[in-house]
């Protein structure tokens, strides 16, 4: 019984990373259609703004407060940046995209490694954060996955009430599912553009400050994480959020079972091929816009 | 015709004359590198520029090729009945797998080198094209399944040697590849290979077959609507790009002497592919010379500064694509018929 909790639990929370990074995607991929192969760098940018916003405020606890809203905008211009310089010219051309992107993320890791040095480096978690909480006496959970759950959560729940309520998010919904419409009813599209990309790339950087508390930060880590997020939209089906919510969770329960009983070499293997073979039953994924498009 | 005659008798002067008395043995064998990378990027001109399918995942077909040539190549090498040299250092196996048997016949590990990956592209293309995944989703997934395979390969060092690849490969049937004349004839056998394969995706572009996949490309409802299976159309192409990215990584073993998870992985794969949008992705000898080109700047940059080529490398996937599409061989061709360069996403531009 302990067992299969705390393999559910491994599986969560792997899902709820997975679905922090995902999020973001869902907006600039599932609403926009942008592939950003550089969102995991964007990841790496708000890892790396903990790090350096701890050389200066000592408190881990309160660094990592500041820093979730200042990665969020450090994220997000850096998103902004990448609109408006490239992606703009290449709407017509998703693909080229997703190469110009890779292009850029390159860039964007050896310029890590060269301001902050090849090699990982560490940040402090607060106190609370590295413990564990003991639902029963064999049980235990560490507290930094339980905050990045919540953490995972809380994005989803404000995503939601931006799009939902807002005017922001009822200009987004508006561009997303008629474009054209949009422009000829006085929305400005382009500034709309802008502003998802601000929000969608600024959730990587939220994803980047969770990751601190995790695992090393380096270079190259938005790379390793990028491409099963990329699957999570996939699977999840693009336009909405709902399905990406659940998939994160299905294929991290799934991922953390297999690894399980199995290897962790052979469950990416399974999880690919369960991928597949979802496909045949969904191909545009698990929850889609109706359209009578026919591209 | 006259002028692809004459394109093709140029480059087998170059390969087959020039290039072997102008090069030293080392910069030969790299030469022999790089085009077995041109052998991959052909493919990828024949399913991207033409077919409109980004495949990320061409490290998958080239390791398929490499480690089916790598494995007959190590059970050549350490005799009849003998465990290869890494199974013995890794000290977990008693005898050889059984996956790995059949490898010690030479026509077997030859035949597989080229029809593993084309049976492994068949199988996952009939799985998406005809359940009409395409476009970004289709470059996801073949990008997925670059990693992967890498993770698989990794994970199992007992029998596939692991991070550290198949390495240390002496003989190619029967001739030392220390012997810099051996070196040399496989230079010879790859660039043969490079000239074969072009003749096929000459071949296949020319044919009507190649009209309908550039149909494919630029209209898929289109064409299924005059009656085709723009699935079948599709296939075709990605089975033979995937037969001639097997083709190359069975040759870049004995050229190279390693095939490792290293050079097969999310990275590399789309390192296949950068070469192609810099030569030209729609065009028959632009990405084979772009992924030449490419090859050699890699090298000739990093011996010197290493952190230069990843920043060159980044603004090499970003300038050329962003502002010539068509790649350097739109700046020749724009005189000539529009249906050879055709900006590659044209149909987004009608449709939307």
């Amino acid at each position: 019984m302990s067992l299969l909790v705390g393999q559910l639990f491994s599986g969560v929370s792997i899902g709820a990373v997975l679905l922090l990074i995902a999020l973001g995607l869902a907006l600039t991929f599932g609403q926009m259609n942008v592939i950003n192969m550089a969102h995991g760098e964007f990841i790496m940018a708000g890892a790396y703004t903990v790090y350096v916003l701890q050389q200066v405020v000592t408190s881990a606890g309160a660094s990592l407060l500041i820093a979730l809203p200042v990665s969020f905008v450090v994220a997000g211009l850096l998103g902004v940046l990448l609109e408006v310089l490239l992606i703009r010219r290449l709407y017509a051309r998703p693909l080229d995209t997703l190469l110009v992107t890779w292009g850029v993320s390159l860039i964007l890791q050896q310029a890590a490694r060269d301001i902050f040095g090849a090699p990982n480096v560490q940040t402090r978690a607060p106190e609370i954060l590295t413990g564990s909480v003991h639902l029963t006496d064999d049980i235990a959970i560490a507290s930094s996955r339980l905050f990045i759950l919540g953490l995972a959560l809380a994005a989803v729940a404000a995503l939601t009430i931006v799009l939902r309520t807002t005017s922001l998010g009822r200009r987004i919904r508006a561009v997303v599912q008629n474009r054209d419409l949009a422009a000829v009813s006085g929305l400005s599209t382009g500034r709309v553009d802008r502003l998802t990309f601000f929000i969608g790339s600024g959730l990587a950087g939220i994803a980047g400050v969770a990751l601190t508390l995790i695992g090393p930060i380096g270079p190259a880590m938005g790379t390793n994480l990028i491409v099963n997020a990329f699957l999570v939209v996939v699977v999840g089906g693009i336009g909405q959020l709902k399905g990406t919510v659940i998939v994160a969770f299905v294929l991290g329960v799934l991922q953390a079972t297999v690894e399980y009983t199995t290897t962790v070499s052979v469950a990416s293997v399974i999880v690919f091929v369960a991928i597949v073979a979802f496909l045949q039953w969904r191909p545009q994924g698990l929850f889609t816009l109706r359209t009578r498009s026919l591209a | 015709m006259k002028r692809a005659a004459l394109g093709f008798g140029v480059t087998a002067a170059l390969l087959f004359a020039v290039a072997p008395l102008v090069l030293g043995d080392f910069r030969l064998s790299l030469l022999a590198k790089y085009l077995c990378f041109a052998i991959v990027a052909v493919g990828v001109g024949l399913a991207w520029g033409r077919g409109g399918m980004l495949a990320l995942g061409q490290g998958v077909f080239f390791g398929l090729g490499g480690y089916a040539m790598a494995m007959h190549l190590k059970l050549a090498d350490a005799g009849p009945g003998n465990l290869p040299d890494f199974m013995i250092l890794y000290g977990q196996l008693d005898a050889l797998p059984w996956w790995w048997a059949p490898f010690a016949n030479p026509i077997f590990a030859l035949l597989a080198t080229v029809l593993l990956p084309m049976l492994v592209a068949l199988l996952l293309g009939l799985l998406i094209f005809r359940r009409r995944v395409r476009g970004a989703y289709f470059a996801i997934l073949s990008q997925a399944l670059a990693a992967a395979f890498a993770i698989l390969l990794i994970g199992q060092q007992g029998t596939t040697g692991g991070t550290n690849g198949l390495t240390d490969i002496q003989g190619f049937f029967g001739y030392d590849l220390n012997d810099p004349v051996n070196q040399r004839m496989v230079y010879f056998v790859v660039a043969a290979a490079l000239l074969a394969m072009l003749g096929v995706a000459w071949q296949l572009m020319r044919s009507r077959y190649g009209e309908l996949l550039v149909a494919v490309r630029d209209g898929e409802e289109r064409v299924r609507f005059l009656g085709y299976d723009p699935a079948n159309v599709k296939l075709v192409a990605y089975v033979v790009a995937a037969g001639m990215a097997g083709l190359a990584g069975a040759l870049f073993v004995p050229a190279v002497g390693i095939i490792s998870p290293a050079l097969i992985g999310v990275v590399p794969s789309i390192e296949f592919v950068i070469g192609v949008a810099v030569g030209g992705r729609a065009t028959l000898a632009g990405p084979a010379l772009g992924a030449i080109a490419v090859a050699w700047a890699k090298t000739a940059l990093s011996e010197r500064v290493p952190s230069a080529w990843t920043y060159f490398e980044g603004l090499l996937f970003v300038l050329p694509i962003v502002f010539l599409p068509g790649g350097i061989a739109a700046l020749f061709k724009w005189r000539r018929r529009a249906r050879l360069v055709p900006p590659a996403e044209v149909k987004e531009k009608v449709a939307a």
